[in-house]
Parts: structure tokens; C-alpha cells; sequence
């Protein structure tokens, strides 16, 4: 392709002569600038980490990873300082695990509905609907968890707070019901008819086709969307730090107000922290946390997706 | 002996093995049942979704009109409006745009049409699905770390500039992932037919790939900007406010001045005590929610004219 015989014309040529020294020299001034800008993204990703691994470290300095790890309360606010990570990680866990009883089921389900019973025409509406739910912002839904669920809920159960992990987590599930649904339809579909049709052949009904073939088929999708869907849930920040209250509370009673993660991050934010200041590096540590539980739900993934796809020709 | 022996009678007898249950009444039971779970599952999403808009609308509604639009916040709940934050959030989209668009179209090209398979690329392609599944507010500590802190000369602190960047940050790696997608549903043929006419391969994107590939990269970054406009968490930690009672002029300076956001003002409105600023809320949210439907609506617009031209 470099070579180029019109080149060796004589100047004077009524030919057209591209500049190619110039295209040349574009295209590789514009493969550097692309290049860069696609390096932009670990730069971020160093950014994130460097960001909490040095205010973090800080943090480690004034407190021992000891007490991070095995104090029963949480306090940095107080002047009686107390930093048990573990109340804000089970109050975490306990909106999650609300959260992804609801999410995953009624999710797959979803899913198995869109991908093998509703009709073409059905299924080009419900695809977009769900998308519209995806794209509802969480403070909205954090909004719905207040002040239509909790007082709903707190109708036919007694003793029910209202700020509480319960309706938190109810609605953040439904709020990632369209994750799962969308990226395990995307699964499902692609598994090839033949094997359906396999199945069929066999004597299986239709259920029976869905459940021992065509779930085990797109069983690494399927994961990837469920690990997605926890790695959502537990970094979700709006719906929690609405609904759940900032109570920060070592226990796994849904109906008293908790304090998760993220809503900590959010109440030392709002206030006036001085940087630099202890409770300044805590939303760091706090952060640090959360990071790596999710990177360790990624890399999970990332190596159960290589482990377990089915490729089909 | 006797066992098979009966088997093999039972066998005999009805013509199939007795292991074997054929059942086919219980079965089809069964598939009825999972068929209407798994619809029952679909319908309470959108259920759920439909209530959420009836809810918010009947709380909204009563509360929401022209002066509310056009009013700064109050003290009031009855005279306070959402001037600033709509102006504000105007603000955040058109710079996240401008910043994250050619980054992120950028690298989506490199990688699908420059990149060859090596290290760096499978670094960048690993590193890039990891972002996507990191927790927004993790951004909002690296925005206030970097954006904030480290560049505070330029940034002026917690300013729209540094809500912005951090953005523009949280949603390059889904810019990059649909760039990448809308280009590999270019026809290969298009790109061989450039080559054999002597362009390089930038003429050929910029000539031919880019322009058919536009629409669904706008697309994906209009529907990606949406998400961004939704998202309160990492603007609240970079330091968005939740009372702001003035405009950022249309300078460089107004750049760096301190900032609101329409999800802000719903979250400082629902955390008050009183119920009329609840209903504030559910008003903002009314507003905040006709934004994003103008937003995706142009999406939805683009993609379907899109299709119709192929």
C-alpha cells in the first residue's frame, strides 16, 4: 500500500498527486491522540486506586487494621471514636441480600419470558420498557422507597421503622430487576435453536427445554448479569442513604434504620469535613472496602465467564 | 433376580420401562405454571414502574408550575423552585458531552479499528469492563481527590467543572464499549472497498465508517449522558450543594463556581422534615424525569431513522 508509483512522476504531471507524506503523517498523529485517549481510561482506573490507597494508608496510621476490622461500632463522627467496618458491611449485606432475593429471581424470570414466550412483537415493546425502569435515577427510587413503600409496608408490619433496610432493599431490587433481565435475555437468546429443538425431539416440554437445556447454555451470562447485578447493589448509594437511614447499627434486623457503605460516604460528604481531617480519611478506608469487594466479585466473574462459556458455532 | 424379573414383567405389561414416568399431564401442569411465573415476573417490573409514575406524579403535579421552573431555592417550601439546579444540570450535560464524547468516540475507534491484539490493547479492554462495574460514588472520591483537590487551581475546588470531569469519567467506559459496537456493525466490505481505492485508514473512517456508525454512537452517548444526569452520588461527594440561589455566568469563571444539580435538590428536599418540601421533591422529580425523556426520546429518535436508512 506505501508504495506508490505515481510518486515518481515528474512534478510538472497534470496527474493528481496526493500528499502522502501528510495522510501518513495524520494517521499516525491521529493513532497516537485515539491511542492516548483510550489509555485515558486506566489512567482513571490507576487514579481510583492510588486516590484510595493514599488517603487509606493515612487513615491505617492513626487506626489499626485490628480495630477497623473487630470494633462493634462505628463512631468517627463522636468524639469517642470507634471504627468497626463491620457494622456498615452488614448493614451493606443486608440490603444486598434483600435486594438480590428480589432481583434475581423475578429478573431470570423476566428474562426467560422475553427471550422464550413473548411474542416478536411483544418482546420489541417490553425490551424498551424495561430499559425506561433501568433508566429511572436511584434518587427517584430512593424517593418511592420513603414515602410510597415503607408507609405501605409499615401497614401490615408492626414495629416497622421509618427508615428501614427492609423497603431499602425491596425497591433496590426492583431497581436492578432490568439489569438482570436484559444481559440474561441477551444470554438466553443467543443460545442456538438447534439445541432446543434437540430437546424437543427428545420428549421435553417446554419448561423442561428451558431448565436443563437452554439455562445451562447460557449459564455463564446468566452469572455475569447476577454478579453484575450484586456488584450494583452493593455499590447503590442514592435508594439506601434515602430509605435506610444513617443509622450505623451492628445487626441484621430489617426494620430499624442502618447506615450501609455508601450512605456513610454520602454523610460525611454532605457535611462539612475539613480534608485532611481523620473522619475526612475514614470515607476513604470506607471506600477502599467497598472497592475491593466489588473488584473481587469482578475478577470472580471475569474468571467463571472464561471457565464456563459454552461456544456455539 | 426376582427384581429385574418384575421389572422386566412390568415392562411387558404396559410397554415402558416403570422408571420412566411419562406423566404428561403433571408436566404440562408444571409448564403452565412456570409460563405464568415467569410473566407475573415481567408484569411486576413494569408494575412497579407504572406506580412509581402515578406516585410521584400525583405528589408532583399539584406543585409544579411555571414559577417553580423559573424560582431559586428557598427557605419557603412554597415559594422555592428549580431554577439553579435545572440550569445546573443543563450546565454538567453540556460539558460532560464535550468531554467525554471525543475521548470516549476516540478510544472507541482506536480500539476497533487501530488496535491489534497485544498487551496494551487487552489491557485497556480488560481495565475498561472492570470501570464499568465499579460504584458510581468511587468515582465521586477520585473526583474529589483529583478533580477537587489536585487541580483545585484550575478547577477552583468543588465546582461544575470538577462535577463534570468526574462525569465525564464515570461514563467514558460506556461511550468507549457502544463506539466499539456501532463500528463493528460497519460492513467489513466498506473498509476494503477504501483500501482498494489507496486511502489509508483514517480517510477511510473519517470518510466512510465514522458517518455510518454516528447515529448509534450518539445513541449509546445521549443514553449514557441520561444516566450521568441521573446519578447524585458522586456529585454529592465531589460537593455539589443543595441550596444555590444564583446562575453560573456563561464564562470560564462561571465554570468554576459552585454547583447543583436537579437530583441534588431532590435529595436535600426529600432528607428535609417537612412534608411540603417533600412534595417539592416529587415536583423536581417531575421535572428531572421530563429531561431524561427529552434525552431519550432523541435517542430512541436517532436509532430508529438510523435503522430505517440500512
Amino acid at each position: 500500500m506505501t508504495s506508490n508509483p505515481l510518486s515518481n512522476q515528474p512534478s510538472n504531471s497534470k496527474l493528481w498527486q496526493p500528499n502522502r507524506a501528510l495522510s501518513k503523517s495524520v494517521e499516525t498523529g491521529v493513532k497516537t491522540l485515539f491511542a492516548l485517549f483510550a489509555f485515558v481510561s486506566v489512567i482513571t482506573t490507576i487514579g481510583i486506586v492510588l486516590t484510595l490507597i493514599f488517603e487509606t494508608v493515612e487513615f491505617f496510621q492513626e487506626v489499626s487494621i485490628w480495630r477497623f476490622l473487630t470494633d462493634t461500632q462505628w463512631t468517627p463522627l463522636f468524639t469517642n471514636q470507634q471504627f468497626g467496618i463491620m457494622v456498615l458491611i452488614s448493614a451493606t449485606l443486608l440490603t444486598s441480600v434483600i435486594a438480590i432475593a428480589v432481583a434475581l429471581p423475578l429478573g431470570l424470570l423476566a428474562a426467560i419470558c422475553l427471550s422464550e414466550y413473548a411474542p416478536a412483537k411483544l418482546r420489541k415493546w417490553l425490551k424498551p420498557a424495561l430499559e425506561v425502569l433501568a433508566g429511572v435515577p436511584t434518587v427517584v427510587f430512593g424517593y418511592f422507597a420513603l414515602f410510597t413503600v415503607t408507609p405501605f409496608l409499615q401497614t401490615f408490619i408492626p414495629g416497622m421503622q421509618g427508615f428501614n433496610a427492609l423497603s431499602a432493599g425491596l425497591v433496590l431490587g426492583v431497581s436492578i430487576i432490568p439489569l438482570v433481565a436484559s444481559l440474561s435475555e441477551d444470554a438466553l437468546y443467543s443460545v442456538p435453536r438447534s439445541l432446543r429443538e434437540g430437546a424437543y425431539a427428545l420428549g421435553s416440554t417446554k419448561r423442561e427445554t428451558i431448565i436443563s437445556v437452554v439455562l445451562p447454555a447460557a449459564l455463564s451470562g446468566i452469572v455475569a448479569s447476577f454478579i453484575l447485578a450484586i456488584s450494583r447493589a452493593i455499590g447503590e448509594t442514592m435508594i439506601l442513604t434515602i430509605a435506610a437511614g444513617q443509622n450505623p447499627q451492628l445487626g441484621f434486623n430489617p426494620l430499624v434504620p442502618i447506615q450501609t457503605m455508601t450512605a456513610y460516604i454520602v454523610q460525611v460528604s454532605k457535611g462539612d469535613t475539613p480534608a485532611g481531617s481523620l473522619a475526612y480519611k475514614t470515607i476513604f478506608a470506607v471506600g477502599m472496602t467497598l472497592f475491593l469487594i466489588t473488584l473481587t466479585l469482578n475478577i470472580f466473574s471475569y474468571w467463571f465467564v472464561r471457565r464456563f462459556r459454552e461456544k456455539y458455532e | 433376580m426376582t427384581k429385574s424379573n418384575t421389572e422386566f414383567t412390568n415392562l411387558s405389561d404396559s410397554g415402558v420401562n416403570p422408571n420412566f414416568d411419562l406423566a404428561i399431564n403433571k408436566r404440562y401442569n408444571l409448564d403452565k405454571v412456570f409460563a405464568i411465573a415467569t410473566w407475573v415476573a415481567t408484569s411486576f417490573a413494569l408494575l412497579v414502574l407504572v406506580i412509581l409514575l402515578i406516585d410521584v406524579l400525583t405528589d408532583g403535579l399539584g406543585r409544579l408550575n411555571w414559577s417553580f421552573v423559573t424560582s431559586f431555592s428557598s427557605r419557603r417550601a412554597s415559594s422555592a423552585g428549580v431554577l439553579a439546579p435545572l440550569v445546573g444540570t443543563i450546565w454538567l450535560l453540556v460539558i460532560t458531552a464535550l468531554i467525554s464524547f471525543p475521548l470516549g468516540v476516540g478510544a472507541g475507534i482506536f480500539l476497533e479499528e487501530y488496535a491489534t491484539d497485544n498487551w496494551f490493547t487487552r489491557l485497556i479492554e480488560i481495565n475498561i469492563a472492570n470501570l464499568a462495574a465499579v460504584p458510581s460514588i468511587i468515582y465521586g472520591l477520585l473526583g474529589l481527590q483529583v478533580f477537587v483537590r489536585v487541580m483545585e487551581p484550575i478547577t477552583r475546588g468543588r465546582s461544575i467543572l470538577a462535577g463534570a470531569l468526574t462525569l465525564s469519567l464515570l461514563i467514558l467506559p460506556i461511550i468507549i464499549i457502544t463506539t466499539r459496537e456501532s463500528l463493528r456493525a460497519v460492513p467489513d466490505s466498506l473498509r476494503q472497498a477504501g483500501f482498494a481505492l489507496g486511502a489509508n485508514r483514517w480517510q477511510i473512517i473519517r470518510e466512510q465508517i465514522f458517518p455510518i456508525a454516528l447515529p448509534g454512537i450518539l445513541t449509546g452517548t445521549i443514553l449514557s449522558l441520561s444516566r450521568a444526569i441521573g446519578e447524585t452520588a458522586p456529585l454529592i461527594v465531589v460537593g455539589a450543594v443543595g441550596f444555590i440561589t444564583f446562575l453560573p455566568q456563561l464564562s470560564f469563571k462561571g465554570l468554576q463556581s459552585s454547583f447543583t444539580a436537579l437530583p441534588i435538590q431532590i435529595f436535600d428536599w426529600v432528607s428535609r422534615p417537612q412534608v411540603e418540601f417533600h412534595q417539592n421533591a416529587a415536583a423536581g422529580i417531575v421535572v428531572l424525569m421530563i429531561v431524561l425523556m427529552l434525552m431519550n426520546s432523541t435517542a430512541i429518535f436517532l436509532r430508529n431513522k438510523f435503522q430505517q436508512s440500512r
